[in-house]
């Protein structure tokens, strides 16, 4: 594929992905964090994020299938995730999140069930769309080309 | 003319127990120029600061071993840490004789007034909601120039070369919230922020027709034509 394709198919990717409201503009702050003195700054931030979702909502799993279900313990979980979701602009992940939360100031065992994996759902989405981001930039500078600005014409 | 002013940075201690969040305030100060120091907990900010186990130590000799060596300007800390709250944290350090005087500033990813206010009132010099954002570390500029011109003034009386200078007015009579940034502000920071406007403008008409581009690629000055527009 040609290297100005590649740019083309990454802009509108990212475009997508914002008009989608899977990232929000967060995500671009997270972008102009970036430079030359830090060129990974993204993927590693992202990637700090997969790690600590990753051990909330196993946490959050565990805590949910006991069967007296201690919230002083789940709703510090989402309150993290929900955090670290809006700090990296992982927007539907951090609004999930934010359902999730009145379902454990309520105590419902079983719409929290519920709201678990809705925040799943959105979190391995975010997690595959990123995942695949960085895997055509990544394809971009191996074929010697820069990653294009983001433009938003939205 | 002695120590050169690129060699000395404005120290920063960062406090929060969120790794993601820890990375991004890191890279936030990093990207303003400070020299950053991140730790998990209120704790280990005292313990860094010198104070062990909250209690000020009158040893002398504890104050040398202690694990601070240089001196820290500023420090930002998360409002919601289990054990010691940014709370706890800022009322620790405006009871220490020693570190009162460093600014705090604390950040909160929760919008509560009366949260916000009791900070304030305990002596934080700023309150920033999560996600902190460039633009907000603007706000800390002012503490950073105060710094920066005092250094240079002890510096300069240490050499007996200190001149007449303009009194420097503190950040006690700027009045802790709206400081007059618009005049202090270069260019590039200026767009910062109308770049933050846009921004939230921006994912509020998210589903809107296109309209004026906004560009958002670095360096930022390519936005300087675009701005007025594109509101």
């Amino acid at each position: 594929m040609e290297l100005a394709q590649m740019q083309k198919s990454l802009q509108d990717y990212t475009k997508s992905l914002f008009l989608e409201g899977v990232l929000d503009s967060q995500f671009l702050q997270l972008q102009q964090l970036q430079d030359e003195s830090n060129p990974d700054f993204v993927s590693q931030v992202v990637t700090l994020f997969f790690q600590d979702s990753d051990r909330i909502l196993n946490d959050l799993s565990l805590s949910l299938d006991q069967q007296v279900v201690d919230f002083k313990k789940v709703d510090p979980h989402v309150h993290q995730l929900k955090g670290s979701s809006s700090s990296i602009g992982a927007q539907r992940v951090k609004n999930a999140c934010v359902v999730f939360r009145s379902f454990c100031e309520q105590q419902n065992v079983e719409a929290c069930h519920r709201c678990l994996q809705q925040v799943k759902q959105e979190y391995y989405l975010v997690k595959n769309r990123l995942e695949t981001l960085f895997k055509l930039e990544q394809q971009i500078v191996a074929s010697g080309g820069m990653i294009p600005a983001m433009e938003l014409g939205f | 003319m002695g120590m050169a002013a690129a060699e000395w940075k404005f120290h920063v201690l960062a406090v929060d127990d969120s790794l993601v969040d820890r990375k991004l305030i890191e890279r936030l100060l990093q990207k303003s120029s400070c020299q950053v120091t991140t730790v998990d907990s209120g704790y280990k900010a005292l313990e860094f600061l010198g104070l062990r186990q909250g209690i000020e130590s009158n040893d002398p000799t504890a104050l040398s071993t202690s694990p601070q060596e240089v001196e820290v300007n500023l420090i930002i800390t998360d409002y919601c840490m289990p054990g010691m709250t940014g709370y706890d944290l800022l009322k620790k350090l405006k009871e220490s004789s020693v570190f009162k005087n460093i600014p705090v500033v604390i950040m909160s990813s929760e919008n509560v007034p009366a949260r916000i206010s009791r900070c304030l009132e305990e002596g934080a010099e700023e309150f920033f909601l999560k996600p902190v954002r460039l633009a907000d570390l603007n706000k800390l500029k002012p503490h950073m120039m105060r710094t920066k011109l005092k250094n240079q003034k002890l510096e300069e009386i240490e050499n007996g070369t200190e001149a007449v200078e303009p009194e420097i007015k503190g950040s006690e009579d700027m009045g802790i919230k709206i400081l007059p940034l618009q005049s202090e502000l270069e260019p590039k920071q200026v767009h910062l922020q109308v770049v933050k406007q846009e921004e939230e403008t921006l994912s509020n008409n998210k589903r809107k027709s296109m309209e004026e581009g906004l560009s958002t690629d670095r360096p930022l000055p390519r936005l300087e034509g675009g701005i007025a527009t594109a509101v």
